[in-house]
């Protein structure tokens, strides 16, 4: 049995570190056989569990953190994406939230939900958000790369 | 930032050459947004073949420049649209409002198609 790789990073809520994770995480994704679609819905998943923590978990103050878990065990990416920022009242009703130049949230939550396999999201108000997302490694990709 | 910019008699064509998220975002608007007051009288047609990366952050900026567009009867078609950008324009719904193709033969020229504009997203 293969033991997994994994990185802890933290960082500042700063809008530049949105492409700075994405490409952390692609780097640990790129050691499991995943296809490029999987890995550009990755960093996609990736960005907006970060962008939310920076948008509306600390509302643009750049002083915050960001503290993302990411886990490539041999049939899974996981990756945990925290902070302690606002936290959100109701996550289904920021679900609902349509996109346009000021609001995105709606849109993001799409995205994380149709990009992986598994996404649960924990907020409570004043006490931030956690965000836990999962992408199995395609089966076929697997057993091929056991050979 | 990278974006660049052609006029034509009645079209404006602006490419844009790096990924679409948080950071990118507020440059890419403003400068948009002078280009759409700067030409106020054309169609745009947006070429997005070196745009690697979009997230909603991304979208967000497009679908906002669209509908100004789009509230003075002007049109903005994307052009050059990778498979990574496609995926999320196509969950996204873009296709209902927004006519855009895709960056070469394999992507297949996908073509969204015009609607009355009755999207959610806009």
């Amino acid at each position: 049995m293969e033991e997994a790789n994994s990185f802890s990073l933290e960082v500042a809520s700063h809008p530049d570190n949105v492409g700075l994770v994405r490409l952390a995480v692609s780097a640990l994704a790129a050691g499991a056989p995943f296809g490029v679609p999987d890995l550009e819905e990755i960093r996609v998943a990736v960005s907006e569990a970060v962008t939310n923590a920076v948008v509306h978990g600390y509302g643009g103050c750049r002083t915050g953190r960001v503290r993302i878990e990411a886990t490539l065990f041999p049939d899974r990416l996981s990756l945990v994406v925290s902070d302690q920022g606002r936290g959100m009242e109701d996550v289904a009703l920021a679900r609902q939230a349509a996109a346009g130049d000021g609001e995105r949230l709606g849109l993001g939550l799409l995205f994380m939900e149709t990009f992986m396999d598994h996404v649960a999201i924990d907020s409570h108000p004043g006490r931030g958000t956690r965000v836990v997302m999962e992408k199995r490694v395609p089966v076929a990709a697997m057993a091929a790369d056991g050979d | 930032m990278a974006i660049s910019y052609r006029v034509e008699p009645h079209l404006l064509i602006v490419g844009l050459e790096q990924d679409l998220d948080l950071a990118s975002a507020p440059d890419v608007r403003a400068a948009l947004d002078a280009l759409l007051d700067r030409y106020p009288d054309r169609d745009v047609r947006l070429d997005v073949g070196e745009v690697r990366f979009l997230d909603s952050t991304g979208l967000g900026v497009l679908l906002g420049r669209y509908r100004r567009l789009a509230a003075s009867g002007r049109s903005m078609h994307l052009v050059g649209v990778r498979p990574a950008v496609a995926a999320v324009l196509t969950v996204a719904g873009v296709r209902q409002v927004m006519t855009w193709e895709g960056a070469g033969a394999d992507e297949g020229h996908e073509k969204g198609v015009v609607a009355d504009g009755g999207s959610q997203l806009v």
